[in-house]
């Protein structure tokens, strides 16, 4: 028995969802009475390896095979599913981001694993087995009972505070038995934007909306958002008209988000709109309008033009700093 | 070729969201229901490219698992163009039951290419496209932002971290797709609506399948505080509830 955590890496390093995922199993470990083991597929040093244990990991897995260079779902399902069965995982963690969604699905159909995805909390209780999890797009939440022996949860990414713990990991270097003909994708082309602070990894999300007027209008937000180490973001009408890139739209359609802190600058604050932002921690918003929908989700509100605030807020965070 | 679209028929995305029988059953009094978003953009990608000759793409189905009070949601797919439609007869409570019925509709009926939103605005699960994908042992992409199909051969975009990466995988597979998957929704015209009467629902009746889950209770979200207003004039002490009292900067 084990709660196995699946943490991905990125170029080789782990990130802050990693810590979080790893301290929430180590969390749903205590709870059932049994001990985190975390799997890391691809090549990363034993060093970076070790960081998981100081987050609750009792023991570290590590798949270093080629052929799981690339994401194949069909070949990281195995993969995952061969080391829970060894492991005699019984409860089974992972991110419910695009690598999460890709392989939790099937892993729950090999396993015949109950999923409970995209939780943000801990179980509500173990026997039963009830997770918490949110359904129609952030307009409700879910107690659901999960009837199998082995379960898989999702976690969403920034719910979970990382607890780092004096802890000693023992790191396990594996094999599965996966062939070449398993894996079916074919990388041809890989385009990534770098030293960029990833959308869905700040802790401060600076947001635009129609009330921005146009797209000449956006340097002050984006000068706000350096100032305050927040990565930018935007309503759907935005990036459909090509003011900002499509990478910023937030919202249902968009990027689901869960900042610490979300600010939204001429947004109406649309159904849509909210439900890709609404579990940010702190909504913030800056409308003309002071009947907008917006200010019924945000703890903190400006009613003015988003022209005049903007400048003097990074007026203010400037002097801020100085101190 | 034949694409089949998985359609999901969900709450319109602006319905206020309320619960009955003690917070067990979602209250469909005055809903209005319509496609699931990422469903309606996929069929409409499924479009553009039967509309191109040089795709090879020749037929695009709907599959709906659901009972006959879906079939207005169905006869629209068919009026924004799908050729014909399938729904199995089964109320579902859960992905896995959804997901393993759609796998015996194409398990007796092939297709090449099987489309899935990347979730349902109402479950929010990101779970039947691929969990469809193992029952059927068929290659799964997910986050997929563009598809391409020249004679046949389908070229795949998907969304990761921080960037894009442009794959392939052999035939039959399943694409979850979401933004960028087309630009926006086709809308149905007078002319489709008119032919969509008389186009195909075809009926199939359930495999046996035990959920593995169980809802206990919907939980509507607590209250937000009230907002705080900060005079226009001063916004500076923004800045200072954000940084002192909210400590979030
Ligand atoms: C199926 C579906 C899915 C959707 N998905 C999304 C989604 O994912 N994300 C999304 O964002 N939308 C989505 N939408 C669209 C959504 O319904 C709204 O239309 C959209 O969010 C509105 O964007 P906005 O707030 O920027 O613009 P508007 O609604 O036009 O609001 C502009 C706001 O700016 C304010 N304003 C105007 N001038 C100023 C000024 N000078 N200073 C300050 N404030 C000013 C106005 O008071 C207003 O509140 C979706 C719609 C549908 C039907």
């Amino acid at each position: 028995m084990s709660v196995l955590v699946f943490t991905e890496n990125w170029d080789g390093n782990f990130k802050k969802l990693s810590f979080e995922l790893v301290s929430y199993a180590a969390k749903v470990a205590e709870m059932t009475g049994t001990t985190a083991t975390a799997l890391s597929i691809g090549q990363v040093s034993d060093d970076e390896l070790k960081k998981l244990g100081n987050y609750g990991a009792k023991k570290i897995i590590s798949l270093k095979s080629d052929l799981l260079k690339n994401l194949d779902s069909q070949a990281y399902t195995a993969a995952i599913a061969e080391i829970a069965q060894n492991e005699g995982a019984k409860i089974i963690v992972l991110a419910n981001n695009n690598m999460g969604k890709s392989i939790a699905p099937r892993l729950s159909v090999r396993l015949k694993a109950a999923i409970g995805s995209g939780t943000n909390k801990l179980p509500l209780s173990t026997d039963p087995f009830v997770v918490y999890r949110k359904v129609y797009s952030g307009n409700a939440f879910a107690h659901l009972k999960l009837n199998t022996e082995i379960k898989i949860l999702t976690l969403m990414q920034n719910s979970f505070d990382p607890v780092e713990t004096a802890n000693e990991a023992s790191i396990e270097n594996r094999e599965v038995s996966i062939d070449g003909a398993m894996v079916k994708t074919q990388v041809k082309d890989v385009q990534k934007q770098t030293g960029k602070l990833l959308l869905t990894d700040a802790e401060i999300v600076v947001s635009g909306g129609r009330g921005m007027k146009s797209p000449d209008n956006w340097g002050p937000l984006v000068e706000l958002a350096d100032l305050l180490g927040a990565a930018t973001a935007c309503s759907r009408p935005v990036s459909d008209e090509g003011w900002r890139p499509h990478e910023e739209h937030t919202g249902q359609t968009g990027k689901i988000v869960a900042p610490n802190l979300y600010i939204a600058v001429g947004i109406s604050g649309a159904t849509q709109h909210l439900a890709g932002v609404s579990a940010s921690k702190y909504i913030v918003a800056i409308n003309s309008d002071k009947d907008a929908p917006i200010f019924e989700a945000a703890q903190y509100g400006i009613v003015g033009d988003a022209a005049k605030i903007l400048p003097q807020l990074v007026n203010a965070v400037k002097e801020v700093k100085a101190k | 070729m034949k694409i089949l679209v998985c359609i999901s028929n969900v709450p319109d995305t602006t319905t206020k969201v309320k619960f009955t029988d003690n917070n067990t059953k979602f209250d469909s009094t005055g809903v209005q229901w319509v496609i699931n978003p990422w469903d309606e953009l996929a069929l409409t990608r499924a479009l553009e490219l039967k509309d191109n000759p040089a795709s090879g793409v020749k037929g695009v189905t709907v599959a709906h698992v659901g009972p006959a009070t879906s079939e207005p949601t169905i006869r629209k797919a068919l009026a924004i163009g799908a050729d014909d439609a399938i729904r199995v007869n089964f109320e579902p409570t859960e992905a896995y039951q959804v997901a393993a019925q759609l796998a015996e509709v194409i398990k007796n009926e092939p297709f090449d290419i099987i489309l899935c939103g990347i979730e349902s605005s109402d479950y929010n699960g990101s779970t039947v496209g691929s969990m469809l994908a193992e029952f059927l042992n068929a290659p799964s992409v997910s986050a997929v932002s563009g598809l391409n199909v020249e004679n046949g051969e389908a070229t795949i975009t998907r969304d990761i971290d921080g960037g894009k990466e442009t794959v392939s995988v052999p035939k039959p597979f399943v694409a979850i797709v979401q933004k960028g998957i087309a630009k926006e929704p086709r809308i149905a015209a007078m002319r489709g609506i008119m032919q969509a009467r008389t186009k195909q629902i075809k009926v199939v009746e359930p495999v046996s399948v035990s959920p593995l889950t169980e809802l206990i209770e919907f939980e509507p979200p607590k209250p937000r505080a009230k907002c705080i207003f900060v005079d226009a004039e001063n916004p500076k002490q923004l800045i200072e509830l954000l940084q002192n009292e909210a400590k979030v900067i």
